[in-house]
């Protein structure tokens, strides 16, 4: 098994020019780009991934220049899935970013044999915690805090649960870090990797940071969810976990599934099977070290 | 003709052939038939074949992934259709389902792994603004269009401005006859109606007639602009026609029927098509030449351009040029010259505008 960090830049140029077979947990990515930043968030982020060695794929992304005159004037960027272009052409700055948020479609749009839920999962001691995604509560800063100390991450934005086993299965990508949130994880820990800082994009300024070798090597491991947490930053104030009801829990996590209603019945014994076995519960915290300690003793 | 359609068609047109895809092939294929809406549908054939287990797993997980999707949309027309039948069926008004809704509700194969997009019913003339008032009071409004676009429907459509439901955002298309009204073409929407079946379980709820949903498919099959459902629209014709051609003498009844409807020429182009593209069995080769006379050999070349469009893969040369003559052969059926230049014009002008904005 060959993995990204073994080809030399220029055999990465020349593989993402052809088409790179990238695979990511679950899925086998085929990945097209000349551009020089797809290349460098690839160098940068994904140098422990396996290149995939089977002809059929999951999904055939590109990232390429608009054929009109923004290819060289102001340049921008499209993001293609399978020859077709779902977004809006981006400047061509944002060429990785789009990249990720392209994949990430490509997984909330087809990955119906999952039930997919918008959530960060980490595992410690063989059960994992899912933190189910309130924009602004802080999920992202508080994923990558836990990612650097002692737990292993499995994703940073999409869950996948198994429709079957109802256990989680990594992704293992990059985590995907917003304005503070990027500074605060630099100054936190030395071992934090991160890709190119992105300027003005609808998310304001973006970085990623690169998954931890031990995360990438386990990404064929899945886990059963042991605690559900809603996490909410609230500067000042004390760390604090308080119980949640599982049915509040249960309505709360299948309004923010990208395919729960997709699945039906399929969707609804997944989510079920998951809630009933894990402890449900609302956490607040000022600090990210209190945060972190709190997490420590929930996994014993 | 494309490699990569002919190995779509191949498997369309006989399951077992999905064995010898190799996992080369299966690459290409997961897409294609995405991109065409018929993924769901190979993934029952392969079930119904004894080839599941045999399919790469990439290929499994997908397929299963795309039979979810088709069962919520089933699901969902059934619900849907169910509230239309409360808005009007409950206050004596006929409902004639068209399309994958009649489908559905008929229980007719072509329902079997299908997408679905907005309901189409038909409902008597005369009887729309009485229909419109009930359907707003149910919590379906019209599409905020500007005066031209009313206009535009309501003098020479054959429907009214589309309508969505205030809370469960689905869109309904009401219409009173199966063409424009200015279309060359005009089939009698009495005649129509007179031939209608009804929906088992129901009160005022109802299909077309059995030649009639066939007719319906091949009119709107071949007076369409789009091809994106080009190839699952000619699929729903094959399931339709494989269907009712087990009845003896259904064949003569869809000729007859045609020639009542002044629908001869898109039966034409309809069997010509499904039986060359799909393999469709159509028996009595002579009464067949007969009912495909009407179709132009040089129409029936961009037709098999339009069902490959659903994937750019599946293109061959002299597609895009065939694409532009469908198109402008779908406005020039549908619209008199008289007609259409102003209102092209008045299209282009207006996009000029927004651009402008």
């Amino acid at each position: 098994m060959t993995r990204v960090r073994e080809l030399s830049d220029r055999e990465l140029q020349s593989r993402l020019a052809r088409g790179l077979d990238l695979r990511t947990g679950p899925f086998l990515f085929h990945i097209r780009s000349e551009e020089h930043l797809v290349f460098r968030g690839l160098r940068a982020l994904y140098g422990d991934f396996p290149l995939g060695d089977e002809p059929v794929r999951d999904f055939h992304v590109r990232i390429r220049r608009p054929a009109t005159v923004r290819r060289w004037f102001r340049p921008q960027i499209v993001f293609e899935h399978d020859r077709h272009t779902p977004f809006m052409p981006l400047s061509a700055a944002h060429a990785f970013a789009s990249l990720e948020w392209g994949m990430n479609w490509c997984i909330a749009s087809y990955a119906h044999h999952f039930l997919t839920l918008h959530a960060a999962v980490l595992e410690r001691n063989g059960r994992a915690v899912l933190l189910p995604g309130e924009p602004g509560a802080g999920k992202s800063t508080l994923t990558a805090a836990l990612s650097l100390s002692g737990w292993r991450l499995l994703t940073d934005e999409t869950a996948l649960v198994d429709l079957d086993s109802g256990l989680v299965w990594p992704l293992a990508r990059p985590v995907n870090l917003k304005n503070d949130s990027i500074d605060i994880i630099q100054a936190f820990s030395r071992e934090a990797v991160f890709g190119d800082r992105v300027f003005d994009t609808h998310k304001g300024t973006v970085a990623h940071l690169k998954p931890r070798a031990e995360t990438v090597a386990r990404m064929d491991e899945p886990c059963p969810v042991g605690w559900v947490v809603f996490p909410r930053w609230a500067g000042g104030e004390p760390a604090r976990l308080t119980p949640r009801s599982r049915a509040d829990t249960f309505v709360f996590a299948a309004e923010n599934s990208f395919n729960y209603s997709v699945l039906g019945e399929a969707g609804f014994r997944a989510l079920e099977g998951l809630i009933r076995g894990a402890d449900c519960y609302d956490f607040r915290y000022g600090k990210l070290e209190d945060a972190l300690s709190t997490f420590a003793r929930l996994a014993g | 003709m494309n490699a990569a359609f002919q190995r779509l068609l191949a498997v369309l047109r006989q399951p077992d052939a999905l064995a010898r895809v190799d996992a080369a092939g299966w690459d290409g294929l997961l897409r294609h038939s995405r991109s065409a809406g018929l993924l769901s549908r190979l993934a029952l054939d392969a079930r119904d074949a004894g080839l599941w287990e045999a399919l790469p797993d990439r290929v499994r997980r997908h397929m299963r992934g795309a039979c979810f999707v088709a069962d919520r949309q089933i699901n969902a027309i059934r619900w849907e259709v169910h509230k239309l039948h409360e808005a009007l069926g409950h206050h004596g008004m006929p409902i004639v389902l068209l399309k994958g809704a009649a489908y559905v509700m008929g229980d007719l194969p072509p329902a079997r792994g299908r997408l679905f997009g907005d309901v189409d019913l038909l409902l008597p003339r005369d009887r729309l603004d009485e229909a419109e008032r009930l359907l707003h009071l149910y919590g379906w409004h019209g599409a905020g269009l500007d005066d031209y676009d009313q206009r535009y429907y309501r003098e020479w459509m054959h429907e009214i401005p589309p309508m969505t439901h205030f809370s469960r955002g689905s869109t309904l298309d009401v219409h009173h006859n199966i063409l424009p009204r200015t279309a060359r073409l005009k089939p009698r929407a009495e005649t129509l109606l007179a031939g209608i079946e009804p929906i088992p379980g129901y009160t005022n709820l109802y299909r077309l007639g059995d030649a009639d949903l066939v007719l319906h498919a091949a009119t709107h099959l071949f007076h369409e602009g789009e091809w994106g459902h080009g190839l699952r629209d000619l699929v729903d014709l094959d399931a339709l026609l494989r269907h009712f051609m087990a009845r003896p003498g259904f064949l003569a009844e869809l000729g007859r029927r045609a020639a009542e409807l002044d629908l001869r020429q898109p039966l034409a182009y309809a069997l010509g098509c499904v039986r060359t593209t799909l393999g469709t069995p159509l028996g009595d080769p002579a009464l067949v030449a007969e009912l495909e006379a009407p179709a132009h050999a040089l129409v029936r070349v961009a037709l098999g351009h339009g069902f490959a469009s659903a994937h750019p893969d599946m293109a061959s040369p002299g597609a895009a040029a065939a694409l532009l003559f469908l198109y402008v052969r779908s406005h020039w059926l549908k619209m008199p010259p008289h007609l259409l230049v102003p209102h092209l014009l008045h299209k282009a002008l207006a996009a000029g505008e927004v651009e402008k904005a």
